[in-house]
């Protein structure tokens, strides 16, 4: 019996892990999109430096699960041989960078939220995840440093510019409540005090989110229709094709290494 | 407009973080090891070691095996593999053969593990310090008068900042 509540217990842990790899790892593939198409060079060096982070993120994540999983295989397989219903990142990761106004938004959602979730994170009773949580924090406060006045300027810039935040919104309010759903393995790995509750975080990054937005004159309403499915595998159009051209390498040329 | 001769030098002070580091090595067994890691430099950063910089963790040894501990600074840092590697090879070359480098993730990485020697060789190489309250001087003139161009620069560790007085743009060593 004890035996098969550690299976359990470890099976939830890896699972969690490599979800939140996937979030990591296909939010930073997003942001590197940007390299060589940034609005000027210091912000191109700065989408593809958080890029870069994130991709720190997903190796701690992956290899994390890896070593937990112990059957030979590596933070690569895991990124680069699955398809697109093994990965399990939440959708808002997946959308396309659209235009910088819907880039930086995101950003700022992403960033409150992993300043929240990652602070929480880091007391988890499970030491590695603690640990990579305080590492990866600090750098998402960094973050907030430079979404934070990003908002600010382009809601309350030119008509063009606010237009551009004000369809953003829309956007991403349909994907923003997915950030505080838990499948039934996750909510097991909180009561154990492994993870952490998302729905505790949802008020005060709500009331973070609307009060900031506030300040720019913008209504920020979660809406009622909220997609998700991501946890499950299920993801939008847009995750295939974004795999495609990150596995390309990997499926193209197996084993291939730097 | 407070400007202050280039011959005044700056003095740079231990951190607490690092006084624990320091003391950690002096009472170590392995003086010869420690020392020989001084070689070490980070790729991105020359002239600062990994020590100075504040990712050599510890030296531990079992036997004839040797335990090397690094962290990295950001946990996206692509130096980190390629220091591990140039701590391998030079424990082999100096006859520690059977080496292990390890990455630990905690505590987590911060500027207060620089050494002051390290923050004396940033400002050698041009490059701003970091400092708690962001006062960012200009390594050039010393002048004060200095404003955020970009929140990245050439590395993840790095912001970049441009003179007002001097019009220098220069690589601030963020405080973090
Ligand atoms: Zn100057």
């Amino acid at each position: 019996m004890k035996d098969e509540i550690n299976c359990t217990e470890l099976e939830n842990l890896t699972r969690f892990l490599i979800a939140l790899g996937d979030d990591s790892v296909i939010y930073s593939h997003r942001l590197s999109e940007w390299c060589s198409n940034g609005p000027y060079l210091e912000e191109d060096i700065a989408l593809t430096n958080v890029a870069l982070d994130y991709t720190g993120r997903a190796r701690l994540f992956y290899q994390y699960a890896a070593k937990l999983e112990d059957n030979g295989k590596t933070e690569d397989d895991i990124a680069y041989l699955r398809t697109e219903r093994e990965f399990t990142n939440l959708l808002i990761h997946e959308l396309p960078i659209n235009d910088f106004a819907f880039t930086m938004l995101r950003q700022y959602f992403m960033d409150v939220f992993y300043c929240l979730y990652l602070q929480a994170l880091s007391g988890s009773k499970d030491e590695s995840l603690s640990a990579i949580a305080t590492k990866a924090l600090k750098e998402s406060h960094y973050h907030l440093k430079r979404s934070e006045p990003w908002i600010k300027l382009l809601a309350q810039g030119t008509d063009e510019s606010r237009q551009r935040i004000l369809r953003a919104q829309a956007e991403l309010e349909n994907f923003t409540g997915e950030l505080f759903l838990m499948e039934t393995w996750e909510v097991q790995l909180v009561d154990q005090g492994i993870a952490v509750d998302r729905s505790l975080i949802q008020l005060e990054w709500e009331r973070q989110v609307s009060a900031f937005l506030a300040e720019s004159n913008i209504q920020f309403t979660q809406t009622q229709l909220q997609v998700s499915g991501g946890r499950c595998g299920i993801h939008t159009e847009h995750l295939g094709h974004l795999l495609s051209e990150m596995q390309y390498l990997q499926r193209t040329y197996p084993g291939m290494k730097w | 407009m407070v400007k202050r001769s280039i011959s005044e030098k700056r003095i740079s002070v231990a951190t607490p973080q690092f006084a624990k580091r320091k003391s950690h090595r002096e009472s170590s067994k392995h003086q010869a090891v420690w020392s020989l890691l001084d070689e070490i430099c980070d790729p991105e950063l020359p002239g600062i070691s990994i020590w100075d910089l504040g990712i050599l963790v510890d030296v531990v040894r079992q036997d004839s095996r040797w335990t090397i501990s690094i962290m990295s600074t950001y946990s996206g840092c692509p130096a980190v593999d390629s220091i591990g590697q140039d701590i391998a090879e030079l424990m082999m070359r100096r006859g520690y053969e059977d080496t292990t480098v390890k990455f630990v993730l905690a505590p987590a990485w911060s500027t207060e593990m620089i050494s002051p020697e390290g923050l004396d060789s940033l400002r050698e190489m041009k490059i701003a310090p970091p400092d708690k309250d962001n006062r960012v001087e200009c390594p050039v003139c010393q002048g004060s008068n200095t404003r955020l161009l970009s929140q990245f620069g050439s590395t993840a560790c790095k912001a970049l900042y441009q003179c007002q007085d001097c019009l220098e743009s220069f690589d601030y060593f963020k405080c973090f």
